[in-house]
């Protein structure tokens, strides 16, 4: 049974982006950046009316709060990454700045596919909270914070931050968090690398408008050679001026890049909360077993273990047996309830597995897909840099060729 | 095709190359359709057609005799009656206890009374060119002699011994010789045709620096102070300021670019394996993974194609052109030292205070000696434009080829990833 999701009946966009500014917590001025969600039933343009889209303005944080309040209530879900909070890998043509209008238009393009890929999740598009982001303007913050998801983002947080050893880690998911570091690894080695190439490359392009320059001396002096060395001297300049536009494109192959990047933590995300569930699993099955074990020697009068109950009691007396009576009852219900806990542990660490498996899955074939499209669309961009190359090097032959 | 005329130069229209006739065969062309003559033709067919689209010039001789310089067909097919072909070739490498050097196969070939026998073959070393340039210095101080490439080079910078080195002085000393051997004048010097013939140099060298001191007597000027230059001349000078100007940001251009491609290739060579590296760890987008890193590794072999190519043929040949102009005007400052040699003597003359003596003979001599001067530069001036420009569009379009091709071999790579990328989204299609 294939789940609606959201996107199937509903058209998403992020259409403009726009510079406001306003008091912030601390009532100083800032200027941010707001941007404009569009949604429209999908039946609607179908139609053929095309009626005019229901709007509302987000910021940023704005996203970034609707995501943690996912992370947070689907702990098993892979969820979408937003873009970049800050430029990284920048080639020092691209500003590092948040204000750069290069910058927010490609991160509005991010954000809508942050939308659209939360539209067509499973799990996530069905979730009211999300739905109110996209149609409720007003009140919306209030709404969240109800659900009292920031505790839970608190705790969750600590959790995953504390270092613990699980025992018996489902293999796959082990697995699965050795492959997200090592994705984001080659893909910030990569990112890296080709931030560095593509400042060369413009480098290249760039000093070769200076023969545009000198041609057009050059031919001030000559008479039958001018015309040609002028001429040619302009398709240089067209040359230089065309790796703007090469980069320009590349940048959205680099976009496409950081998104998996940023999907890798969030894979490593579910893989080190399986480890957590599994931990307090553990870790409520060893609580029970010393339980066990203590009502054991207690009924026995063995000491097996090494306990300071037992220390004490050695030192300062043993206990009467109206005493011992009372702790047996006491660690009887400790045990019940104790066997409840693993139970319920259990269960939940079954569930987890199932369902996070179910999205590593998902994920794993929607990654190999849009790698793929990306791989593609990058070598379909290189064709069209070199045909670019050979067209303008062969009209400066000719003009050359006429020298 | 013309069975008619021998020696017809091959500018009657635009006929293809096997149709001109050698001028030293005439009675064969008609029926002559040998390799040789067909071989070079496949290269060049449409060159014989200048490349502004006008058919090849009758009434310059240079042109056509340039243009089939290009296609380097120096003893086949000619427009002039030419007589004399040299090459520059086969360099070997000589091991001696005092030195290592390279020597050069000269062979000549001409029908020149002035030689013994219609062809030789000699070995000349660098030394030997840098001789031979010197003594047409010397004795035709009047002409434009073509520059050598430079004699020093930095060692532990530059390997005198590599191949591309050597390749690229062969290439600069037959450049070199073909000149001197298509000018009217420098072409019939003894000095040349000693360097053409003789087996031994060296003893001729030993008389040459007994020579050196008399010929150089014969042109030394003193300080004397020029009135006015004529305009052709100061235009040539201005001319040649600029020219050189351009030559030298072109250099620097040239260098800039290679240094940035430079640069930009070392990006790339770790580029590449980096995607290698990932599609280590991945199932399905392991194979285009690894496509993308074998495509970008040809670019980058390409791309050093380019940068070597750009190092060995394009930039030499611009400082070439520098080292030319330099002598160039050192040419010039001669004619003008000639003219005010002239000028002043003509002075002294006119206004010498005893009427009574004549005319010195050592006046009339000066002033034949500058319209020498000055009609040997302005044949020589109008030579060497057309050379320039023949060399310089040669030169240009050699590199814009260059580029072309580096684009073309990136481009023939991306195009055959992708049914490599998209094979296994069919594959997938199917079995879903």
């Amino acid at each position: 049974v294939e789940r609606t999701s959201l996107l199937k009946m509903m058209e998403i966009s992020v259409a403009e982006a726009e510079k406001r500014t306003g008091k912030n917590a601390v009532n100083m001025q800032e200027t941010y950046t707001v941007y404009l969600i569009e949604t429209r039933p999908v039946d609607a343009a179908s139609e053929g009316t095309n009626p005019v889209p229901d709007s509302l303005w987000r910021r940023y944080s704005e996203f970034e709060l609707l995501r943690n309040y996912l992370l947070v209530t689907y702990p098993f879900s892979v969820v979408p990454p937003l873009p970049e909070k800050r430029a990284e890998f920048v080639w020092h043509k691209l500003s590092a700045d948040n204000m750069d209008p290069d910058f927010v238009e490609r991160r509005r393009v991010g954000l809508e596919n942050f939308l659209l890929r939360v539209a067509s999740h499973p799990d996530l598009s069905s979730d009211k909270i999300f739905y109110s982001f996209l149609t409720e303007e007003n009140g919306w913050k209030e709404t969240v914070f109800e659900t009292g998801f920031q505790a839970k983002a608190d705790s969750r947080l600590k959790a995953l931050n504390a270092t613990f050893r699980v025992k018996n880690p489902d293999k796959r998911f082990a697995e699965m968090k050795h492959y997200g570091d090592e994705l984001q690894s080659v893909i910030s080695q990569l990112l890296r690398v080709r931030a560095r190439a593509a400042d060369r490359l413009y480098g290249v392009y760039k000093v070769h408008g200076n023969y545009g320059r000198v041609f057009s001396e050059w031919s001030a002096i000559e008479k039958e050679m001018g015309d040609g060395l002028q001429s040619a001297g302009h398709h240089m300049d067209a040359y230089a001026a065309s790796v703007d536009d090469i980069l320009e494109e590349e940048e959205h192959y680099a976009d496409q890049l950081k998104e998996y990047l940023f999907y890798a933590d969030a894979l490593r995300a579910v893989c080190r909360k399986h480890e957590l569930t599994q931990y307090e699993l553990e870790m409520a099955a060893q609580d029970l077993t010393s339980k066990k074990q203590q009502r054991e020697e207690l009924a026995t009068g063995t000491i097996r273990t090494f306990s300071l109950k037992g220390m004490t009691s050695k030192l300062f007396g043993q206990e009467t047996p109206e005493q011992r009576e009372a702790k047996l009852k006491m660690l009887e219900t400790q045990i019940e309830e104790g066997e409840e806990l693993v139970k319920e542990r259990n269960a939940e660490c079954e569930e987890f597995v199932k369902s996070a498996w179910v999205d590593i899955e998902r994920f794993k074939e929607q990654k190999d897909h849009d790698l793929r499209e990306a791989l593609i669309s990058y070598a379909i961009m290189q064709i069209s840099m070199c045909k670019k190359g050979i067209q303008v090097w062969n009209n400066a032959k000719e003009c050359f060729s006429k020298m | 095709m013309s069975a008619g005329t021998p020696r017809s130069l091959p500018s009657s229209g635009q006929k293809p190359i096997q149709d001109i006739c050698h001028p030293l065969s005439a009675e064969e062309c008609a029926l002559s359709r040998s390799p040789d003559v067909l071989n070079p033709c496949s290269a060049g067919e449409r060159d014989l057609i200048l490349p502004n689209g006008t058919p090849v010039d009758t009434s310059s001789p240079a042109s056509s005799s340039s243009l089939l310089n290009r296609l380097q067909l120096d003893d086949d097919l000619d427009g002039e009656t030419r007589d004399l072909f040299v090459t520059v070739d086969d360099p070997k490498k000589h091991v001696s206890t005092m030195e290592t050097y390279i020597t050069y196969r000269v062979c000549t070939k001409t029908t020149r009374t002035e030689f013994d026998l219609p062809e030789y073959s000699v070995r000349r070393r660098y030394q030997d060119f840098d001789w031979l340039r010197n003594k047409l210095e010397e004795s035709q101080p009047t002409h434009l002699i073509p520059p050598l490439p430079e004699k020093f080079v930095m060692k532990g910078v530059v390997d005198r011994f590599s191949e591309e080195f050597v390749e690229t002085r062969r290439k600069a000393l037959d450049k070199f010789l073909k000149r001197v051997a298509d000018h009217p004048v420098l072409s019939f010097n003894e000095h040349f045709n000693a360097f053409l013939s003789a087996k031994d140099l060296n003893k001729r060298q030993g008389l040459a620096l007994l020579t050196k001191m008399g010929e150089s007597v014969k042109y030394v000027t003193g300080g004397y102070k020029l009135r006015a230059r004529p305009v052709e001349f100061a235009a040539m000078g201005d001319y040649l300021d600029v020219f050189t100007q351009k030559l030298g940001t072109i250099d620097r251009i040239a260098q800039r670019i290679i240094k940035e491609q430079s640069e930009f290739l070392m990006e790339l060579r770790e580029y590449g394996p980096v995607y290698s590296s990932w599609s280590s760890f991945e199932e399905d987008l392991h194979d285009p993974l690894e496509g993308v890193s074998g495509c970008v590794s040809n670019c980058s072999s390409a791309l050093e194609e380019l940068t070597e190519d750009m190092s060995e043929d394009f930039l030499p040949v611009l400082r070439e052109y520098v080292l030319y102009i330099e002598s160039m005007k050192n040419v010039l400052k001669k004619r003008d030292q000639v003219q005010a040699e002239y000028e002043t003597k003509l002075e002294a003359v006119v206004f010498r205070e005893d009427k009574k003596t004549l005319v010195p003979s050592d006046v009339e001599k000066c002033q034949d000696r500058v319209e020498c001067f000055n009609a040997d530069l302005k044949a020589d001036w109008d030579r060497w434009q057309n050379n320039k420009r023949q060399d310089f569009r040669q030169l240009l379009t050699g590199m814009a080829d260059k580029n072309i091709q580096y684009y073309e071999k990136c481009l023939a790579a991306w195009e055959s990833l992708i049914p490599l990328l998209q094979d296994k989204q069919d594959a997938k299609g199917e079995t879903n």
